[in-house]
Order: structure tokens, then C-alpha cells, then sequence
């Protein structure tokens, strides 16, 4: 418990630290667009991939569930369209990137740490930490909620195409279950989500690094702390989110 | 000029470095020695602000450094500029932004005036045309050339340099030391030079300051330090091997 205090102190205080004051905008401008490339461009790849094939699963696990001659076929377009909008998108994409992206970022930093590069900008009187992790977190937080509305849009593509090369939906009954109840707001709070687990899956992972000690096995070890760390405060934040503003 | 007075630091119970004084002249390579282990790097971490002495002061031209206020910190980090061991340079940087990052933090030069001062420190260091390489397709003496061109770009009052020669064979230790050497009288600037290294103790030390065990055991110029009668010194001097390698080379 004392170590779990002493954390989540240093880790308020470190974004403390990350979201003060700037020393010269014009620095952090270009590491902004960097990172967004980096972190975000650079995981579209996976996004889509992934995207692709949970659609067409939830598709067919949803067709696959649905024994009953009173429910109408177009429910398996609704389904798809829900859990995707929802909860797939949002949370399994911020999961994904908690391993692709965290484990970057808590490595990169912990590098840094052990080469002394942090040292090195302490030196000349730059704030490491806002220098390190404020275009990450920015970045991602920007970036993220775009990536979430491109896996949708990929992900209900998916489900799409199984329903063009198999009968266990015709396109129309789907088309048709995708539109049917649509709600804005489901999509708000979807992208809202997104935001907050980018701030996770960049923040979490960047602490460990910043704190790393030692050798390359310590930032080894930081990287995969920051993606334990970081799925497992997604997963507890999506509960709150979803507790406070779906119902 | 540093005037180091009466430094200590401890990490709980341990003293790192105790009562630590010591002068710098400008114009001059001081070199702190020692074993591994016995405080110096951390005495060169006290001197630039990484690590908070306990007591003492450290007087920059007067200026006493953990007096000043944050804003007077940072104008006189200004002035500092650091080699470390392993160059520290940034890895997502090009040669010629890493040299350009401290014009941009920390003045006010136009950017073709950077632009000047970058290639100028990189011509200084003997790499002038390296400006587009990334430091992993540097070998390690390129980085320590690239590492003493960031330091110096900003035209620093005060030179740091950790560990120089690690990791270099001993040729390029040579090229390294004269190289700081000849920046420290051409800029006229105060260098401190952390090493365990008796070669450039006796290559380019012009003041050496030997630390044994978190204390000042011995101080004094390259010419005594071979007549010193001073045990632990000598211990060092001889464990080092120069003094083997200098009578097989005569």
C-alpha cells in the first residue's frame, strides 16, 4: 500500500512537472507533429488489420448466437455497430496500443534515463519531463480518438463483408441494422474514451521510463510494468466511464 | 573560475564527498582523478546542479551556485557545458540538431545564426560534414566530437567533460584530450576534465585534483604529481600501468 502511495505521488507530481509552463513553445511544435506521426500514423497499420477482423467476428459470433425466428437478422448488424462503437473500438484499440505504443515510449525514456540524455537536458535548463512526455501525451490524446473512428468505420467494413460473402446476413438486413437507432452520443462518449486512454497508455508507460534506473534489463522491466500498468488502469477507467455516463 | 568550498554530500548514511575545496582558473584543464567509485562524478554532479550538495559552496566567478535563485540557475547553466561519458547525445536527433539544441534553448540567435555557430563548432571538432548523420551511424570517438561540439556551441564560460576517453582506444583518447585542450585556451573557458585516465592526467592536467575515497587527497600540477610521496596517489598512479608503460616506452 506505502508503495502504491509513494507511486501515484511521484506520478501526480512528475505530471505536475509535464504540464507546467514551457520554456519555448517553438521546441515542443515540432516534437508534437513528430510523436503524432510516430505514435499514431505508425499504428494505423495494426488499427485497421485489427479493425477488420474483430468486425467480421463479432459479426459471425453474434449471427452464431442468434437461434431464436423471432429476433430479426438485421440485429446482427446492430450488434456490430454497438459493440464496436461502444466498447471495441475505444478499449480494445486503447489495449492494442498500450502494448505497442507504452512499451515504445517507457523504453525510449528509460534509454534516455540510462544514456543519460535526461541528465543532458537538465543541464541546459530544459524541463526533461515536459520536454519528454508532453508531446507524447498531447499527441496521442489528439490522434487517438481518430484512430478510434477509423477502427469503426473498419471494423462495421468488416462485418460488412461477411455479410456479402456468406448468407448468414443478407447486405440489406445488415445495412438496414446498422443505421437502425443510431445515437451521437454513443459516438461522443466513445471518442471521449478514447482521450482518456491515450492519456493512460502514454502517461503510465512515460513514468516508468522517466524512473528508470540502471541497466538495460531495469528499462526492460519498466517497459513491461508500463503495459501491465496502463491495461489495467484502461480497463478500470472504462468501468467509471462507462458506470458514470452510458447508464 | 570555480571555487569549490567546503563540499559535502552523503546518500543516507554514506559520505560521498566530504569537505571538498578546491580552485579552477580559467584558461586551464583542471582534471579531478581518482578510483572508481570515489566521488568525483558525483563532485561533477554537485558542480552543475544534477545533485544537491549538503554544504558548501560552489562559486562560479563569485557567483555562488546554490544561493541563486531559479531564474540565476538557469541563466548560469547558460554558461555550462557538459561532455558526458557516454556523449548523452539525443537519439532522434541528427548531428546537427543535437548541436543546434542548446542554441535553441538557450539564446536568442537568429536562425541563420545558428546555422553559422553550428557549423563552425562541427568544423572546430573536425566533422564537418557529418550534419545529417543520426549518433547510432557514429562511431564513439565521432560522438565525443559531437558531444564536445554541443557543449561548446553556446560559447560556455565553463567546460565539464565525464569520463572523455572512455570507451575510445588510444589514439582517439589523444585526439579527444588535445582537442579539449585546445578549446579550453582558445575560448579561454574554466575546464573541468573527470577522469581516471594517468595519460590525460599527464597530457593536457595542468591542474589535478586527486579524490580518494569522498576526500581531497592530493592537489597540485602534472610536473609533481610523478615525485608525489603520497600513498594512496601513488597507489593510483601506479595501478593505472603508466608508469610501466613510460619505462618500456623510454
Amino acid at each position: 500500500m506505502a508503495s502504491f502511495l509513494f507511486h501515484l505521488g511521484q506520478y501526480i507530481l512528475l505530471m505536475w512537472r509535464v504540464f507546467s509552463k514551457p520554456e519555448k513553445i517553438s521546441i515542443y511544435r515540432k516534437r508534437l507533429f513528430d510523436e503524432m506521426v510516430s505514435l499514431g500514423l505508425a499504428s494505423l497499420g495494426i488499427i485497421m488489420v485489427i479493425s477488420l477482423f474483430m468486425g467480421a467476428v463479432i459479426t459471425i459470433q453474434t449471427a452464431a448466437n442468434i437461434d431464436s425466428a423471432f429476433i430479426p437478422t438485421y440485429t446482427i448488424g446492430f450488434t456490430t455497430r454497438q459493440s464496436t462503437i461502444l466498447e471495441f473500438s475505444p478499449t480494445i484499440m486503447a489495449l492494442i496500443l498500450a502494448g505497442k505504443v507504452g512499451s515504445n515510449i517507457a523504453s525510449e525514456i528509460g534509454l534516455m534515463r540510462v544514456t543519460e540524455q535526461i541528465d543532458a537536458l537538465e543541464i541546459m535548463g530544459v524541463n526533461s519531463s515536459a520536454f519528454l512526455i508532453l508531446p507524447k501525451i498531447v499527441a496521442s490524446v489528439i490522434i487517438n480518438p481518430f484512430l478510434v473512428i477509423i477502427s469503426m468505420f473498419v471494423s462495421i467494413g468488416g462485418g460488412y463483408l461477411i455479410a456479402m460473402s456468406t448468407d448468414i446476413v443478407t447486405v440489406a438486413d445488415y445495412v438496414y441494422g446498422i443505421q437502425l437507432d443510431f445515437r451521437p452520443y454513443h459516438v461522443a462518449y466513445s471518442l471521449s474514451k478514447a482521450a482518456v486512454f491515450a492519456f493512460i497508455f502514454t502517461s503510465i508507460p512515460a513514468y516508468q521510463g522517466y524512473f528508470a534506473a540502471g541497466s538495460a534489463l531495469e528499462v526492460g522491466k519498466a517497459s513491461t510494468r508500463g503495459v501491465v500498468q496502463s491495461s489495467i488502469v484502461i480497463l478500470v477507467a472504462n468501468y467509471i466511464i462507462t458506470q458514470l455516463f452510458l447508464i | 573560475m570555480i571555487e569549490v568550498v567546503g563540499l559535502n554530500k552523503s546518500f543516507g548514511d554514506k559520505h560521498v564527498l566530504q569537505n571538498i575545496s578546491a580552485t579552477f582558473e580559467t584558461g586551464k584543464t583542471s582534471l579531478i582523478i581518482g578510483a572508481s567509485g570515489s566521488g568525483k562524478s558525483t563532485l561533477a554532479r554537485c558542480l552543475v546542479g544534477l545533485i544537491t550538495p549538503e554544504s558548501g559552496k560552489l562559486l562560479y566567478d563569485g557567483r555562488d551556485f546554490l544561493e541563486l535563485s531559479h531564474k540565476e540557475k538557469k541563466a548560469l547553466r547558460a554558461e555550462i557545458g557538459f561532455l558526458f561519458q557516454g556523449s548523452a547525445l539525443f537519439d532522434f536527433m541528427t548531428v546537427e540538431e543535437n548541436v543546434r539544441f542548446p542554441l535553441d534553448i538557450l539564446t536568442t540567435l537568429t536562425k541563420k545564426e545558428k546555422q553559422v555557430r553550428v557549423d563552425e563548432v562541427l568544423e572546430r571538432v573536425e566533422l564537418p560534414s557529418a550534419h545529417k548523420l543520426f549518433p547510432s551511424e557514429l562511431s564513439g570517438g565521432m560522438k565525443k566530437r559531437v558531444g564536445i561540439a554541443r557543449a561548446i556551441s553556446p560559447r560556455p564560460k565553463y567546460l565539464f567533460c565525464d569520463e572523455p576517453n572512455s570507451g575510445l582506444d588510444p589514439q582517439t583518447s589523444i585526439v579527444i584530450d588535445n582537442l579539449i585542450h585546445e578549446i579550453t585556451v582558445e575560448y579561454n573557458i574554466t575546464t573541468l576534465v573527470i577522469s581516471h585516465d594517468m595519460n590525460s592526467v599527464m597530457e593536457i592536467g595542468e591542474y589535478i585534483l586527486f579524490i580518494h575515497k569522498g576526500e581531497k587527497w592530493w592537489d597540485g600540477d602534472n610536473d609533481k604529481i610523478l615525485k608525489t610521496e603520497n600513498k594512496e596517489l601513488l597507489s593510483f598512479v601506479n595501478a593505472s600501468g603508466f608508469l610501466s608503460t613510460k619505462k618500456a616506452g623510454s
